[in-house]
């Protein structure tokens, strides 16, 4: 589904990538951690397609991201960079997932409404398609990206941090509506910063500190040795029932 | 009437308010997307920088409006350039560039004494500067700007909301960039005579920011602008026949007036207006102080009844859903 090949990326001064490496298969549902600023974002974009790479090949679907159809890959920002006084309601924050088709008319036709409308229904949302979107709760606004971003069919979903800022219940719902679609068939690639969450919904798990430490199923991943590389040390891994916990660890002691 | 009616037997007039009508319709609409992108820096960077380029044309015998198109152009390439390296930031290459160019168009007219009536109009707008090819320039501008605001309304929505998510899903955004800025400084250009330089970056801001308080709605927004943009141009062009004073100064006071009055409206609207009753978003009932305008479906518990759209809340929604009062019945 995903085929990363000695791709280099990044900012002026600021190579983030180096000769990465990455293949994920069709059907995963992923999720990329790693500590802050060592480029899960910049992975994301890459793969996105909206991200120049200075070298290198970015394969999604078997064909060079670029020459995709847009819409193919579907996208969820970060909720935190969105603008949250803009003018929009849901609805036509929905619709904006159908804009890639480039019409010239202005209005939706009959056809994209039913469609929004169908899928606001689908999504939980469709009760509040007149609202703006700063008056909606956060599992709401979360899940009327995710419909932006599904409106046109993709085969690939792409998150940004879909767990943060929102209550412990709200990223439940988001993380079991994400396996729900990855059952219908739909790869699904997130980053979050929240090891706990990926290690009870997740099925796949990629470490990632500028480069790729280990993939695997959470169970084999989550070691200390893996954590440690990827994090730098003190984290402590607890078993127990079938579950795994990760927290930070107590026993050594460190200077702040 | 006639008081209304007298001012049109001058030709110099007529002009004059067909020039404003047309010059705030058109800062309306292009402001609505310099205030929701945060830019207003922008539009009195340009403007400052097309006055120093209109005044050197000026002196070499050049057109005004090669001269200012020359040198807006000039400064929107260059503040790119130096908002491009991470140490400058955009406002700082702004605030450099542009009062370079101005100060330039100072210098020179200080120098040669004998410029400084003509280039009053360029500073502080003049009714009496307005010719019939300013009127034919101005006109086309708007024109194009309405083509283009119509027929990718989609893309320049999606890109003013969120550049980042927009590319991504798609959107030529670096080309709908380069279609707006090129409609931006067209629009400066062709409003300087009528407005004024020093007032231009007021005239775009101040209808946008009216129409934001009226409405929720991008597209509303855009209408609503233009209107209170071509309200206040009119206005502005009696005011200045009634009391001689400069155009560009008459339309932004007319147009800082319709703000306070709009302010104080929904203000007073907020207070009056906001009723508290259950009502649901989604799944959950809860309870609020809100209002509504236009048409809506209101699903209380128990029953739904239509009632009207837009909610303005006054606490912003957390991450959980809460409810405060018990149900006061049906609003209205
Ligand atoms: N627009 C930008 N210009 C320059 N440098 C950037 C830009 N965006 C990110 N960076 C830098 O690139 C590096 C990787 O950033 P990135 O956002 O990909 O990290 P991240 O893993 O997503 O972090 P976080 O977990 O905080 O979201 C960081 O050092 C950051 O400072
Ligand atoms: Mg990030
Ligand atoms: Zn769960
Ligand atoms: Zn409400
Ligand atoms: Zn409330
Ligand atoms: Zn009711
Ligand atoms: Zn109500």
């Amino acid at each position: 589904m995903i085929r990363l090949k000695d791709v280099s990326a990044g900012y002026k001064k600021n190579p983030v990538l180096t000769h990465l490496t990455l293949e994920i298969e069709e059907g995963r549902f992923a999720g990329i951690v790693g500590p802050t600023g060592t480029g899960k974002t910049t992975l994301l974009k890459t793969i996105l397609g909206s991200h120049k790479v200075h070298g290198g090949e970015v394969m999604v679907m078997g064909k060079p991201v670029r020459s995709l159809t847009p819409g193919s890959i579907g996208y969820v920002p970060q909720l935190e960079t969105v603008d949250w006084t803009f003018p929009v309601t849901v609805e036509q924050v929905i619709m904006m997932g159908l804009f890639a088709q480039r019409t010239y008319w202005p209005w939706p036709s009959r056809k994209e409404k039913i469609q929004v409308h169908a899928l606001a229904e689908k999504l939980g949302v469709d009760q509040c398609l007149h609202h703006h979107i700063r008056d909606i709760s956060g599992g709401q606004q979360q899940r009327v990206f995710l419909a932006r971003a599904l409106i046109s069919n993709p085969r690939l979903l792409v998150l940004d941090e879909p767990t943060s800022g929102v209550d412990i219940k709200t990223q439940h719902d988001v993380l079991h509506l994400l396996q729900s679609l990855n059952k219908e068939g739909i790869t699904i690639l997130i980053t979050t910063h929240d090891l706990n969450a990926v290690a009870s919904h997740l099925p796949w798990v990629i470490c990632f500190n500028k480069t790729v430490i280990a993939q695997g199923k959470p169970d084999d991943v989550f070691t200390e040795e893996i954590l440690g590389k990827t994090y730098g040390g003190d984290l402590a891994i607890i078993r127990h029932d079938g579950h795994l916990l990760i927290a930070h660890n107590a026993k050594n002691k460190h200077n702040h | 009437m006639e008081f209304f009616l007298e001012p049109f037997g001058f030709e110099f007039f007529r002009n004059g308010v067909w020039a404003a009508l047309m010059v705030g319709t058109l800062c309306g609409l292009i402001g609505v997307f310099i205030v929701l992108r945060g830019m207003s820096y922008i539009g009195h960077g340009l403007s400052h920088a097309a006055f120093g380029g209109a005044v050197l044309g000026y002196v070499i015998n050049l057109n005004f409006y090669v001269g200012a198109g020359i040198a807006g152009f000039l400064a929107a390439v260059l503040i790119n350039q130096l908002a491009k390296g991470n140490k400058i930031k955009s406002d700082a290459a702004i605030g450099i560039v542009t009062t370079a160019f101005f100060a330039l168009g100072v210098a020179l007219i200080s120098r040669v004494r004998q410029f400084t009536k003509s280039f009053d109009a360029a500073l502080f707008g003049n009714i009496l500067g307005v010719t019939t090819v300013d009127l034919i320039i101005i006109g086309v501008v708007l024109i194009l700007t309405v083509l283009a605001v119509f027929f990718l309304y989609k893309p320049l929505l999606f890109s003013t909301f969120d550049n980042e998510a927009a590319k991504v899903f798609g959107i030529r955004t670096e080309l709908i960039q380069l279609v707006f800025s090129l409609l931006l400084a067209m629009s400066i250009i062709a409003s300087m005579n009528v407005v004024g330089v020093t007032m231009i970056a007021a005239t775009l801001v101040i209808p946008a920011s009216t129409a934001r308080l009226l409405t929720d709605s991008f597209s509303r927004m855009l209408i609503i602008s233009a209107g209170v943009g071509a309200f206040m141009g009119v206005a502005g062009m009696f005011s200045s026949y009634q009391f001689d004073a400069a155009s560009g100064a008459t339309i932004v006071l007319c147009g800082a007036f319709i703000f306070c009055v709009v302010l104080l409206f929904t203000y007073v609207r907020e207070k009056i207006d906001t009723h508290q009753h259950m009502h649901r978003h989604g799944g959950v009932a809860h309870s609020h102080p809100h209002h509504h305008d236009g048409e809506h479906e209101h699903t209380h518990s128990g029953h739904t009844h239509k009632e009207p759209d837009t909610h303005s809340h006054e606490h912003p929604h957390g991450t959980e859903y809460h409810s405060h009062e018990k149900e006061k019945g049906p609003a209205k």
